[in-house]
């Protein structure tokens, strides 16, 4: 009965459709005018090499940032993603230089970032505390954990085996790309398709309309952190995997660039809508506006400061927009 | 005249609940001062407690606008990233722009003021939700603080400057006057004016307090550009005792100025706080860093406590005043 009701809520009719379909079309298009305007000024922007490193260098962040989606789609909030990313990473690396089984390198971040999501979602979800208090609380225990266990040492020495972003397959396809576009689309489908991703969508746009539907808003944002955990697991791997040293300290920020990827992606702030294939067209936009920003020769101390204003910018016009259709009718 | 009715109702069952939530607080106080004072000799002398209270000037000034804002039902988290910017904005007005350094203090107060004011301008005007509006501006400022300081630092003030941060006055550390002043100030309008309890009215029933004819949008625009101006006051404070400016000063202070005023008793979902719980939460948060300190804990570890204490304190809290809304 449940999926019948909840399939009914889907944002994929009339308006709504176009709406998000303008919201990818335009994060595309804006995509490609950037790369074609940074090109004309600088060639050497559209190099393969440097195309490459872009989507290859922030695979993970597009893959931290469906999770993201998901949370925020639920009407919540993560800012714990960055420490737990830099905890998965240093974790996976330091059973890969003890010589633990690949096989276990590579589950362990994902078991351990389901796990720790989970709890938070629980704790989110049946104590009701507020997402940011538990989230800037595990925040800062994840942060001073990892610097405190590990000292801030770099793990060198990592075995061959280790790293899964260096694998090509049939000597063409990166791994990073694979995964980004198998997860978006698994992701994706999932949420449109599913009873269980219709409900991340009803608890988001309206928690009690949801629960008399018979979807449990609490199941379901618990649900939502463990998956959001999965995702973090893997963008950890990824991260962990690319470079030949792990710096066991936290990204700085990063919480932040995979929740503007998030928004910027479409996902409204005020949850119930948004689609993961927009956030991670968002991920590929604002890492090739970073990239951007050296070959025009700004700063790329700037970034941040752009990150914040284009989040700003998508947020004020969500709002704006929706006021606009519920005026008109 | 509404106010007056308004009060006691709003008052009576949280003010029974935050007597026993404060002295519960205060007897922890005491029993961890004394602890710490057994434990080691050089905690317990007046020159450790003044160190310790100049510290806690920088978190304690955005504590205060904190409470308010909490009160109101919303939250700042670009607050350690205003402080940033602010500090910033001193150096580079002083020494890039040439400006005299009294006028560039002026300034970089100024520029907070007009960072909370935008803050609370999108929050009351397109209606951005406080906790997204913060968590954009957190990245926005401190993007800005980096941007125009390309991570570069400013030092050799004139030593007149270093007075707010290291002076004294009567034997105590001059910003320890200053934060006086401010929880005075704090807790006089908290409590005892009709700015104060609108906060109340806001954070207990939004709609509710918008219908009783109260400027609920001018009040919130207030308090935010209050939080903006503490923060450009902090970041004074703050170039004053470290004698520098970097753009990644401030960074993680939301962390511990919402713990400080969640500890202290301010409810997170609105509604109910007091400046004095606030400070009570404040002066525990920097014993316990202290504490930490003194036995030999890292600065890196502390963060972990004072997370874990931020979590802990607002579930002990909504399992002891919220059963009606935890229970579904």
């Amino acid at each position: 009965v449940s999926t019948m009701v909840v399939s009914r809520l889907r944002p994929g009719e009339g308006g709504a459709l176009r709406l998000f379909a303008s919201q990818e079309a335009l994060l595309a298009f804006a995509i490609i005018g950037i790369a074609i305007l940074v090109g004309l000024y600088n060639p050497r922007f559209l190099a393969t090499r440097n195309l490459a490193d872009i989507v290859l260098g922030n695979a993970y962040i597009a893959v931290a940032a469906i999770g993201m989606s998901m949370v925020i789609v639920s009407g919540n909030i993560d800012i714990s993603v960055g420490s737990l990313i830099g905890v998965l990473a240093t974790i996976s690396g330091s059973l890969a230089v003890a010589g633990v089984p690949i096989i276990l390198v590579w589950l362990t971040p994902l078991v351990v970032g389901i796990l720790v999501m989970m709890l938070q979602g629980v704790v989110i979800a049946y104590l009701r505390i507020p997402a940011i208090v538990v989230t800037l609380g595990m925040l800062s225990i994840l942060k001073g954990g990892l610097i405190s266990v590990t000292g801030g040492r770099w793990i060198t020495d990592l075995p061959q085996s280790f790293h899964l972003a260096d694998i090509e397959l049939f000597g063409i396809l990166p791994m990073p790309v694979l995964i980004i576009v198998a997860a978006t689309i698994l992701a994706a489908l999932w949420m449109r398709y599913s009873a269980s991703g219709r409900a991340i969508y009803a608890t988001g746009g309206n928690a009690e309309a949801a629960r008399l539907c018979g979807v449990s808003p609490r199941r379901t944002v618990a649900m939502v952190f463990a998956l959001h955990g999965l995702f973090a697991g893997i963008a950890a791997l990824l991260f962990a995997t690319q470079l030949k040293v792990i710096q066991s300290t936290v990204p700085p920020n990063l919480e932040l660039t995979v929740i503007t990827a998030a928004v910027v992606g479409g996902v409204s702030i005020l949850g119930g809508v948004g689609t993961v294939v927009g956030s991670t067209l968002a991920a590929v936009l604002i890492a090739e506006i970073a990239s951007a920003l050296i070959f025009i020769n700004v700063s790329p101390y700037w970034i941040h400061a752009v990150q914040g204003a284009l989040i700003l910018v998508t947020v004020v016009a969500d709002i704006l927009r929706r006021r606009r259709r519920q005026v008109g009718g | 005249m509404h106010m007056a009715v308004l009060a006691p109702e709003v008052r009576s069952p949280a003010s029974r609940w935050l007597i026993r939530h404060e002295t519960l607080l205060a007897a922890i106080l005491v029993f961890a001062l004394a602890i710490l004072g057994l434990f080691n000799e050089r905690f317990l002398t007046i020159d450790n407690l003044l160190n310790q209270g100049s510290l806690m000037t920088e978190v304690g000034l955005l504590a205060l606008p904190m409470t308010f804002i909490i009160i109101t039902g919303g939250i700042d988290l670009s607050v350690g990233s205003i402080v940033g910017l602010c500090a910033i904005m001193l150096g580079y007005s002083w020494k890039n722009l040439g400006f005299p350094l009294p006028l560039a203090i002026a300034f970089a107060i100024g520029v907070g003021g007009v960072a909370g004011f935008v803050n609370g301008l999108l929050i009351t005007r397109v209606r951005v939700p406080p906790l997204i509006m913060t968590v954009a501006t957190l990245a926005l400022y401190r993007g800005l603080a980096e941007g125009i300081s390309q991570a570069r630092s400013v030092r050799n003030y004139p030593e007149w400057f270093f007075f707010t941060g290291q002076g004294e006055w009567l034997g105590v550390p001059v910003q320890l006057w200053i934060l006086l002043v401010g929880i005075i100030v704090a807790g006089v309008a908290l409590d005892h004016t009709t700015f104060g309890r609108t906060l109340y009215a806001i954070g207990n029933n939004e709609i509710a307090a918008r219908f009783s004819g109260l400027p609920v949008d001018r009040v919130k625009l207030v308090v935010y550009t209050l939080s903006g101006l503490a923060a450009g006051l902090s970041a004074w404070v703050l170039v004053s005792r470290v004698t520098t400016t970097r753009s990644d000063m401030g960074s993680g202070y939301e962390l511990d100025v919402i713990a400080a005023v969640v500890l202290g008793g301010t409810r997170i979902f609105g509604g109910v706080g007091t400046i004095w719980g606030t400070v009570v939460g404040l002066v525990m948060i920097q014993l316990l860093k202290n504490g930490l300190a003194l036995t030999g804990v890292k600065g890196d570890a502390t963060i972990i406590v004072i997370g874990t204490v931020l979590i802990a304190s607002t579930l002990i809290a909504s399992s002891l005043h919220g059963r009606r809304e935890v229970a579904d």
